[in-house]
């Protein structure tokens, strides 16, 4: 007989780990990304799978540069999952290297440069996103119309769909389309009242069931609020940063409309909108790059709400998701290292609590 | 706030909670199993260090022949307990053996080779409890050598007299075993309500509190019932409370937030606040004691695990090596990972089968493969799982950060010693990551750097007492010598003054 280990207690676990976290993740996700493949047909599908290889090469590939047990670190999900996120923000006709050089972005800058899992500051998918859309404002603004819905056309074959994804693109001109945001943006820009503009734009339920242009897995707010609620329920992540991200944008919206109504939309129309969804339930909540606690997650979500309200409105970009999200996750040390909780028998100073004081 | 916390003390109902804390699997495989008495072991071994506090002086010499419940140690000091004697037998070494510790180091031991006979001495002299001045309550448990029996070992007797310093006002009898797997409380308190009752109250006359609180976890319905259907003795009337099953729930100033609402501030006892928590099997000992004059020589034992051929509770004598407290449930059925004395929580590995069972063995755990945990460790995801269930408020990923990076000032700065290290952290960790382990290791190494720290400011003020003694016996030296030469010098004056009288004298003739 060999010997008991002698090992320091506990000697149980939950048997939760980092795979099935990601896995849930996958899993919330999938309802919204099915309809966002079928929705922007073939192309869509080859960008999806062209991203998250790539993003499982780079993963693989810095892991072999920084001598790291391979196998172990590629299966765990989080390479995927970055890829996965990394594409459904990608505009779903985008040629096959804008995935694959937005996966080196986030895999290799975004992540292994850092350190690897866990080590990164910024949510690797963010910032390949707006690496992306800074460096390639036409490739990454260039928007279709659904294939389905109100304005539905007959989507390209899988021959053609391979020519539009790893030949020289798609004739853009005949589905190319706005999304809400940047022609509200653009309109405004030009001195239409909101009232019109407004009114040119497809209804809110469109907007919020996802018939709309938009990016690949971003389009249905529904399915999206959906998926987030799932990955409450499964107690992957807190309530707090998605509702503190939804609830700033909602209060923020709604005070600017109600102040002046012809230069803002109504907060409704933000909370329709796919992105802010997707970032309130699976990109803020990213676990490596926000804080911890309860009350530093309220803060962090509620700037990120407040940020991306405030790009929207008077940011050169459309849609600030990605550098809210950035910005915020830069605070998140700091928020980390003041917002504590309060430790038993202790004021939340530090000092033993005095008798007969309750805390 | 301040009326929250009296609502706990009177409602009887009200139950409070704390932060933190989890749920894992319960696995209370022999919760159905009656306690049963194990026949009188081939060899004992009583450990003399069987609780906190100063080791027991052996009062027994080889060859000699002792009884049961006889006085093998003898406390020392007063932080130490009573050693008895668990069976009659012969004393074959008064010596060294390995500890029931994970260190496996040896620890003075008196071994017996039992008779058989199990034939008892003198019991201890009776106690009526309706009679009795708490001192005498308290002298009696320390004479029966009692110690905190859910597996803290502090000596009890030193806990009653607690009255002498702070104002008591409550009893809580920790009922919680929040621990997995083990059910010897349960099962001694819905085998022995009546016997624990009369624990307690004893205890509480001897603490001179006003109302008793029996804390027992939701998952032990049939112990809630029990001890419902006994709660009053000596006149005292135990409340019985149902807590919520979570663990660390017998955590005793989570217990005492959980019942009353207060919290213990850090660093400072229960007591403080007037409360006194002390275990159920703790009061079942008390009963025997007092009312029957027993000493502390057995205890109840869980025996579970998947490697166990029949989980069980079992009466076992203190000094039983766990081998045969194994055997005598069936022997192992598959070759365990793990050999724990204690909960899958916080109890302490063993490798050495022989190790004797002592006064703190709640449960001997066979855990196989299937039970334990992975040993692949991922990196720190920042979950913050291990936040969320620190019961201390304390950030776990943190301190593991903090102390990889040779940082002990800093954990400590961030709370590293009001963990209670009771593993919340690494159960949950979905990375694996050994954390309540990294702390315990820092805790020592703390541990270490202070004593090392004490011993050198210690001989530095030696050395400087040293030099200031030193320096005091020149400077009595030099001023004996200088008083020396003035009385010389005056004695020389006198002379020469003397004899330029005689001189003068002689002239004048």
């Amino acid at each position: 007989m060999t010997a008991p280990l002698l090992a320091s207690a506990p000697h149980t676990h939950s048997r939760f780990n980092v795979s099935r976290t990601m896995i849930a993740v996958m899993v919330c996700l999938s309802p919204a990304t099915a309809f966002g493949l079928y929705h922007f047909g073939w192309p869509a599908i080859f960008l999806f799978l062209v991203t998250i290889a790539a993003s499982l090469l780079f993963e693989v590939l810095s892991l072999a540069i920084a001598g790291k047990p391979i196998f172990r670190f590629a299966t765990d999900g989080s390479a995927v999952l970055t890829g996965w996120i990394l594409a459904l923000t990608l505009p779903p006709w985008a040629p096959w290297w804008v995935g694959v050089t937005g996966a080196a972005i986030a895999i290799v800058i975004g992540k292994h440069v850092f350190g690897g899992l866990g080590q990164n500051l910024f949510n690797p998918a963010m910032v390949a996103r707006a690496m992306l859309l800074v460096a390639l404002p036409v490739e990454m603004t260039t928007w279709v119309a659904p294939l389905v819905g109100p304005d539905g056309h007959t989507g390209p074959g899988f021959l053609e769909s391979l020519a539009i994804t790893f030949g020289g693109g798609a004739q853009f001109d005949a589905v190319s389309s706005a999304s809400a945001l940047s022609q509200v943006k653009s309109q405004l820009d030009a001195g239409l009242p909101m009232e019109r503009i407004l009114a040119q734009m497809g209804s809110l339920q469109d907007q919020f069931y996802g018939f709309v242009p938009g990016s690949l897995g971003e389009t249905s707010a529904l399915l999206l609020l959906a998926g987030g609620l799932c990955l409450i329920l499964l107690r992957i992540i807190t309530v707090v940063i998605p509702l503190s991200v939804l609830g700033s944008v909602f209060l923020l919206a709604g005070a600017a409309w109600l102040i002046a109504p012809d230069q803002f939309p109504p907060p409704q129309f933000h909370l329709v909108s796919g992105s802010v969804m997707f970032c309130a339930f699976f990109i803020a909540t990213d676990y490596v790059t926000s804080p911890v606690t309860g009350m530093g997650k309220m803060i962090y979500g509620i700037g990120i709400g407040a940020l991306i309200f405030v790009i929207r409105s008077w940011g050169a970009f459309p849609e600030g998701v990605a550098f809210a999200v950035l910005l915020m996750n830069a605070c998140t040390p700091l928020i980390d290292e003041y917002v504590r909780p309060r430790i038993f028998g202790r004021t939340r100073s530090g000092k033993p609590l005095d008798l007969g004081e309750k805390a | 706030m301040r009326k929250l916390s009296l609502a706990g003390l009177f409602n009887p109902a009200q139950v409070f909670s704390f932060r933190g804390g989890i749920h894992p699997e319960t696995r209370k495989h022999s919760s159905e199993c009656a306690i049963e008495d194990m026949p009188v072991p081939s060899l004992i071994r009583v450990p003399l260090q069987q609780h906190i506090g100063v080791e027991a002086e052996p009062i027994v010499k080889r060859d000699d022949l002792v009884l049961k419940g006889q006085l093998i140690g003898k406390a020392r000091g007063p932080v130490s307990a009573n050693i008895h004697a668990p069976t009659s037998g012969r004393v074959i070494a008064v010596g060294h053996f390995t500890a029931p510790h994970p260190s496996g180091l040896p620890v003075p031991t008196i071994t017996i080779r039992p008779d058989g006979k199990d034939e008892w001495g003198p019991r201890l002299p009776r106690l009526r409890p309706e009679n009795a001045t708490p001192e005498e309550i308290a002298a009696k448990v320390a004479e029966a050598g009692i110690v905190g029996m859910g597996g803290a070992t502090f000596p009890s007797a030193v806990k009653l007299n607690l009255r002498a310093k702070y104002e008591l006002h409550t009893l809580v009898i920790n009922g919680a075993e929040c621990e997995p797997y083990l059910t010897c409380d349960d099962r001694l308190m819905r085998e022995r309500p009546e016997e624990i009752a009369d624990g307690i109250a004893i205890m509480a006359r001897a603490l001179g509190v006003k109302q008793i609180i029996v804390a027992i976890e939701s998952n032990k319905p049939q112990a809630i019932e029990a001890m419902g259907r006994h709660n009053r003795a000596l006149g005292y009337e135990l409340r019985i409370k149902t807590v919520p099953t979570q663990y660390p729930m017998g955590s005793e100033k989570h217990l005492v937030k959980t019942l009353t609402g207060r919290e213990t501030p850090a660093r400072a006892l229960t007591a403080e606040l007037g409360i006194v928590v002390h275990n159920a099997a703790t009061a079942h000992a008390v009963h025997l004691a007092v009312r029957y004059g027993e000493p502390s020589i057995s205890r109840v034992v869980t025996v579970s695990g998947r490697g166990i051929a029949r989980p069980a509770n079992v009466r076992t004598l203190i000094g039983t090596p766990v081998a045969e407290l194994l055997a005598h449930c069936g022997g192992l059925v598959e070759e365990p990972e793990r050999m724990l004395l204690g909960g899958p929580m916080m109890g302490l590995p063993i490798q050495n089968p022989r190790v004797p069972i002592v006064k703190g063995t709640n449960g001997i755990l066979a855990l196989t493969r299937s039970e334990t945990r992975d040993r692949d460790i991922m990196p720190c995801i920042r979950c913050g799982l291990c936040v969320q269930a620190c019961p201390l408020g304390l950030t776990p990923f943190e301190l593991n950060a903090r102390i990889q990076a040779s940082d002990l000032d800093g954990a400590a700065r961030v709370g590293l010693l009001d963990c209670i290290t009771c593993g919340c952290c690494s159960y949950t960790c979905p990375s694996n990551i050994p954390l309540v382990q990294t702390i315990h290791f820092a805790k020592g190494k703390l541990a270490e750097q202070e004593s090392r720290k004490h011993q050198q400011e210690q001989a530095k003020r030696l050395a400087a007492a040293r030099t200031a003694r030193e320096e005091a016996i020149a400077e009595a030296k030099r001023a004996a010598m200088a008083k020396r030469k003035a009385e010389m010098a005056a004695k020389k004056q006198r002379e020469a003054e003397a004899a330029k009288d005689a001189r003068e004298g002689e002239a004048v003739k």
